[in-house]
């Protein structure tokens, strides 16, 4: 383990911590867009750079800005008053459990056994070339998904029928 | 000829030379950090003053003419203006978002002219497998830098720019990086170095192969200068600072040296992009023609940057303001579909590479033009010609 994966491991963890913790909302977005940039950079440091520049794309570029818009758009941003969970109990075990139940699907991989295989060079032409030959269906069943994903948002947000039209000047 | 063009290169080699072996890459390293680091920060300070020469020329007023020669010392009084003021936050603001958004703001666009080949083997960070990406992903992180700015300062003003400002840039950000896809099709290669080598190719009397030189690239490039200005909030798309509507946008909120800040990392933005667009389109660092390559390849590089800054200065003296609606409409509904008849018209254009040079011509430029016709039908009937009428 190099130092500068300690460090951007550290950055990762604390701040999708402090997206869970955090009171105040637009601190806890902007910690979550923290967390997914530091997953970039761990792309990049275990030298998948087209992976790790897609993630900061992708996920710091428009995923994050999304849920900024939202925040913005939706509810105030007022610090959050009271507890954080209702049962923090309940959902520490479910944590537990569940990272047991990794840990152990993990462990149990013949993968960990057999011998680390020599990194392999990919370049971006041939991930084009998986993703539009061998994986060419499910992409495009993702590509329909959004599609309609978007045409059910913009059906929401037109203004329906029989409602009160916007105000026009007399 | 030669020596006058790698001399940049030559130089950084006799001073790395000095220092021990071990200490060699870090040095290297630092001194292309360095140079990044000044040249393009003085650019904006000359580009400062000789944009307000030319808007006053084009508004026939003399403009700053009076400190230093000809008022060229101005950005000198301005540095040292911004210094000396104090520094107000807001008792409502977010104190750390509110310091730390300034240099979210100016950190990407100095990071993004490292990937541009400035010059004949003159480039900071050569990525051959994922140079373009590298620009982008770093140009993404500014939109949290505008949030932050926006937000923090606890201000309505500032917030509607800045709610203002993610819109655009997200609406013009698909149009921008479409565009660039069109040269990444027909190079075959995310790499910028390769892209400007690939257009070195000659063709008829010396010229070189130039992606503008062709139908797709015209129309890419035009498309790119479009949302290249949307991207840096230049006129007539500077919605989101906007003085007469909402003061100074997402930054209203800031002063002395950290809006100052806020005004570097724009111009800098401007010049990544500009430098972007020169890499894909203008041949980067290539003359026009062969028999030009005795002049050294950063000053061409330098001089398309400076005439593209000069064509944003012009249009920021000559056209009016969008309005929000215009603006997403014109990103949605003509933009976004002419880039992807683009993309299909370079895509044609790759497979037809062994036909008449005439036809081809002919069979995309016409595609493309019916699909402009077709596109810019909605707005004609939308904004019908305005007849004025005056006084007698």
């Amino acid at each position: 383990m190099s130092v500068l994966f300690v460090l951007l491991a550290g950055l990762t963890l604390g701040a999708a911590w402090a997206a869970v913790t955090l009171r105040n909302l637009v601190h806890a977005a902007l910690c979550l867009i923290g967390s997914l940039a530091g997953l970039g950079l761990i792309y990049i440091q275990l030298d998948a750079e087209f992976l790790g520049l897609a993630q900061i794309l992708v996920y710091v570029g428009a995923v994050a800005i999304l849920i900024v818009f939202a925040v913005m758009l939706v509810r105030g941003t007022e610090p959050l008053v009271g507890r954080l969970s209702t049962s923090p109990w309940l959902g520490g075990a479910i944590t537990v459990l569940l990272a047991a139940l990794l840990l152990w699907a993990v462990s149990k991989s013949p993968r960990l056994r057999a011998p680390t295989p020599p990194a392999p060079t990919v370049t971006v032409k041939a991930i084009g070339q998986q993703l539009t030959r061998d994986y060419v269906v499910p992409l495009q069943g993702i590509g329909l998904l959004l599609t309609a994903a978007t045409l059910g948002a913009a059906l929401i947000a037109l203004p329906r029928r029989g409602s009160n039209p916007p105000s026009t000047p007399p | 000829m030669n020596t006058l063009d790698q001399l940049p290169e030559t130089l950084k080699d006799h001073v790395v030379g000095v220092f021990p072996a071990g200490l060699q890459p870090w040095i290297s390293a630092l001194l292309a950090i360095g140079a990044l680091c000044a040249i393009f920060p003085a650019l904006f300070a000359l580009t400062t003053v000789l944009e307000r020469k030319i808007l006053g020329r084009i508004q026939n007023r003399p403009g700053p003419n009076r400190v230093g020669p000809a008022g060229f010392l101005q950005f000198a009084a301005d540095g040292i203006k911004s210094l000396t003021k104090e520094d107000i936050v807001p008792r409502n603001a977010d104190r750390l978002l509110h310091f730390l958004a300034p240099l979210v703001v100016v950190i990407p666009p100095l990071l993004a002219f490292s990937v541009l080949p400035i010059g004949r083997n003159l480039v900071a960070l050569d990525l051959p497998e994922t140079g373009l990406l590298f620009f982008f992903a770093v140009g993404a992180s500014v939109e949290v830098g505008v949030f932050m700015a926006g937000w923090s300062g606890g201000n309505k003003y500032s917030l509607l720019g800045a709610m203002r400002a993610l819109a655009q840039l997200i609406s013009y950000e698909l149009p921008l990086i479409l565009s660039a896809l069109t040269v990444v099709m027909l190079t075959g290669s995310l790499s910028l170095v390769a892209m400007v080598e690939k257009q070195s190719a000659v063709q008829v009397a010396g010229l070189h192969a130039w992606n503008l030189f062709t139908p797709w690239g015209v129309v890419g490039f035009l498309i790119f200068l479009t949302a290249a200005a949307a991207e840096a909030n230049r006129s007539p798309f500077d919605l989101p600072e906007a003085e007469s509507e909402i003061i100074a946008g997402y930054f209203t909120e800031y002063s002395g040296f950290k809006f100052a800040l806020f005004f570097l990392g724009e111009y800098l933005g401007l010049f990544a992009v500009c430098g972007l667009g020169i890499t894909l389109f203008l041949g980067g660092w290539l003359p026009p023609f062969t028999w030009l390559n005795w002049i050294p390849s950063w000053l061409w590089f330098f001089g398309k940057l400076g005439a593209l800054i000069f064509f944003f200065i012009w249009l920021r003296g000559t056209l009016p303001r969008l309005r929000m609606d215009q603006l997403m409409q014109f990103a949605w509904t003509f933009l976004l579909p002419l880039t992807l008849i683009n993309a299909f018209v370079a895509g044609l254009w790759h497979f037809t590479a062994d036909w008449n040079v005439l036809f081809r011509w002919a069979l995309s430029a016409g595609l493309l033009a019916a699909a402009y016709v077709a596109l810019s039908r909605p707005f004609a009937r939308a904004f019908p010609r305005r007849t004025y009428r005056f006084a007698p």
